[in-house]
């Protein structure tokens, strides 16, 4: 194992991980509020065909990637409207906003297939940028160093904020805290929109990063991964950025077995490509059994997740 | 003037059979709509996915094949909604039914006849219960949440999918496409109608609803569900236990949707490639809901959203769509039947108290109690 090809790898991986880790960060909000947004692959289609039209119209990947984050807004508050307003199922509503999201981002992409748009430009000078060594740090799309910089606010907003700390009241124990004067509806509206502007900005990662073009369906399944990845964290955001890059790591391990070159590591040859797809959502599984058998406070599930709030009123 | 929802004793019978019939009728609507936006023909599109199908004859048995493996899945699904068991795995569950058909098939070499089959779906639904046990396992023995494992497993199926039907299973005779070689005739389902592709499976879809509709309203079992779903505390009161509800409405779930599997298999695919799991198992929820989890309701439901699957095909070689699109009526559906369910458990009043907020008000009662 060489040098250069230990930077590929690492670079490649940060960079498969990013969609991942954005639209888990915005789910792990939601989900400390109380709600189960399974909708997260189609509001990160949404986003990808918005962020690329965006960019197509207006040349400009950041008017793109605001975009993104502004479709994937919107379609998380559809799914809030149906959820908190009119207090339908969760789980069945954000299927519906996965099925929705991908039947519309086909539609609306019809006219962008081909299309090619303008990139991000670096974010630190060339010369570290394209260093050999260097590009392992200052290498990346302006989204890498974005979702770093989310995971650290997202840590501190719910551990060391008023706000923060009554958006996890609300996931607790959601009659207590509008019983004390919250705005349980108000909190969960906040929470769902910025779950669905994450999932939009990681969406459009892939059609203006990592494949800067439109195909149905890009985004691959990875919304299901986000959705894992809250889980496996346990809702932690510092556990969510090392659970990202394992994913990341797994997620790596399956491409390069597709391609047949997973020979260095003695014995990884035999290992199916899909060993290592269905991974992630094994290990999932599992430390969600773990948590669940050891059932110790602040280890588990918001305690309100899925479940409507009916406020005696 | 001010909305207020005033929660009613009893659900209300009509809005039940009258919010479905709306929730597709706005879906019309609005699709015209929003297909217009798009700059494409509205009218033109919503009549080739929904009414297409059932106008041209030649169309209808492609709805049958669609509509039965949804109404099958459905079935078992609406037992564990009602019970407040969510079971979202059931695309896994159906996928691992196909598997263990396909197993049997490959096992049997050329050999064929009922016995054969008869193999295969029993195979089918011990595959997708023993899919489906994993969840109900986990959720009475530690307490895991249903929705997030049974979902998980959902993806480790479609992996073993892709594994066996790219090594293992691969047709030797297949031009290395990941595919398992064709079923021989003799172990395909028996064709009902002469020169469609009416299958034996779509007989079962048709009477499985009136089975379950039996069983729901005439067996303590069915009771069970029911009081276990509406009223948890005085089911535990009663003597239900909690975690055996867990596990039969799990385990039917998975059955159901394993046979579904192993139908689709030997009746409509007869072999497995990588495009097999379609998203049934999700779009059953839909079905599910749309038939507001009532067995006859299911098996209208199904035939709806199996409309819109043949009609989506329709509508993408005349108005030039991507077949997707189906998707967004199938979920728009779905949006309104669940928002519909406000208007079933409440009756809507309009009230004057102009200058509360509603929020407000709700917490000081709330509060004050």
């Amino acid at each position: 194992m060489n040098w250069d090809f230990l930077i590929l790898a690492i670079i490649t991986i940060v960079g498969i991980s990013t969609p991942i880790l954005l639209a888990g960060l915005g789910e792990l909000v939601v989900e400390k509020s109380g709600i189960l947004n399974l909708g997260v692959e189609g509001m990160m289609l949404v986003g990808a065909i918005s962020g690329f039209a965006i960019n197509v119209y207006s040349g400009n990947p950041w008017v793109g990637v605001a975009g993104a984050a502004g479709a994937g807004a919107l379609s998380g508050l559809l799914f809030g409207f149906f959820v908190l307003t009119l207090r339908s199922n969760q789980v069945a509503t954000g299927l519906a906003l996965t099925i929705f999201g991908t039947g519309l981002s086909s539609l609306i992409g019809l006219s962008f297939v081909g299309r090619i748009v303008p990139q991000f430009g670096s974010v630190f000078p060339p010369e570290l940028a394209r260093d050999p060594v260097l590009k392992v740090v200052f290498g990346y799309s302006p989204i890498v160093y974005f979702a770093l910089l989310m995971v650290v606010l997202v840590a501190w907003f719910l551990k060391s904020t008023r706000s923060g700390l009554i958006l996890r009241a609300v996931g607790e124990n959601d009659l207590s805290a509008h019983s004390i004067g919250y705005n349980v509806i108000g909190v969960r509206y906040a929470a769902i929109a910025f779950g669905g502007a994450m999932a939009g900005i990681g969406g459009a990662y892939f059609s203006l990063v990592i494949t800067p073009m439109w195909a149905e369906r890009m985004t691959a399944g990875r919304g299901w991964i986000a959705l894992a990845l809250v889980v496996f964290a346990s809702w932690k955001a510092p556990r969510l950025l090392a659970g990202a890059y394992f994913f990341g790591i797994l997620m790596w391990l399956e491409l390069n077995a597709k391609a047949g070159g997973l020979s260095f590591i003695p014995g990884a040859q035999a290992i199916p490509s899909q060993f290592w797809a269905a991974m992630p959502y094994v290990m999932t599984v599992v430390v969600l059994t773990l948590i669940s058998m050891r059932n110790r406070a602040g280890l588990n599930a918001p305690a309100c997740l899925g479940k409507p709030f009916l406020p005696a009123t | 003037m001010q909305v207020k929802l005033e929660k009613r004793p009893e659900p209300s019978r009509l809005m039940l059979v009258v919010t479905p019939i709306a929730s597709v009728l706005l879906t019309m609507a609005i699709g015209v709509i929003v297909f217009d936006l798009l700059g494409i023909d509205g009218f033109r599109a919503v009549i080739d996915i929904f009414v297409s199908p059932i106008l041209l004859s030649y169309k209808w048995q492609d709805v049958a094949v669609k509509a039965a493996p949804l109404i099958i899945i459905a079935l078992g699904l609406s037992i564990g909604n009602r019970a407040n068991v969510w079971n979202i795995g059931a695309e896994g569950q159906y996928i691992i039914g196909a598997l263990c058909a396909a197993g049997i098939g490959i096992a049997a070499g050329t050999t064929g006849g009922p016995i054969i089959i008869l193999m295969m779906l029993l195979a089918g639904m011990a595959g997708g219960t023993a899919w489906a046990s994993v969840p109900a396992g986990l959720k009475t023995r530690f307490g895991v949440n249903e929705i997030l494992s049974s979902l998980m497993l959902t993806y480790v199926a479609v992996q073993l999918l892709s594994y066996l039907v790219g090594g293992p299973w691969k047709d030797p005779n297949g031009r290395n496409f990941p595919a398992t070689a064709p079923l021989q005739p003799e172990q395909t389902l028996p064709i009902l109608i002469p020169g469609t592709t009416v299958h034996l499976g779509i007989a079962i879809a048709l009477v499985l609803p009136f089975v379950f509709w039996l069983i729901m309203a005439r067996s303590v079992f069915g009771y069970q569900i029911r009081v276990v779903g509406s009223a948890p505390n005085a089911a535990r009161h009663g003597g239900f236990d909690s975690d055996q509800t867990v596990w039969l409405s799990m385990l039917i779930g998975g059955a159901m949707a394993g046979l579904a599997g192993a139908l689709e298999f030997a009746g409509a695919l007869k072999a497995i490639n990588l495009g097999f799991p379609s998203g049934y198992g999700f779009t059953a929820i839909i079905v599910a809901f749309l038939g507001r989890l009532h067995p006859i309701g299911v098996l209208i439901a199904g035939i709806v959203l199996a409309i819109t699957y043949v009609g989506g095909q329709v509508a993408q070689t005349t108005v030039k769509i991507p077949n997707a699109t189906a998707g967004i009526f199938q979920a728009l559906m779905l949006f309104f039947i669940l928002a519909s369910d406000v208007l079933v458990r409440n009756r809507i009043r309009f009230v004057r108290s102009p200058r509360a907020g509603s929020g407000q008000a709700a917490s000081q009662t709330a509060g004050g109690e």
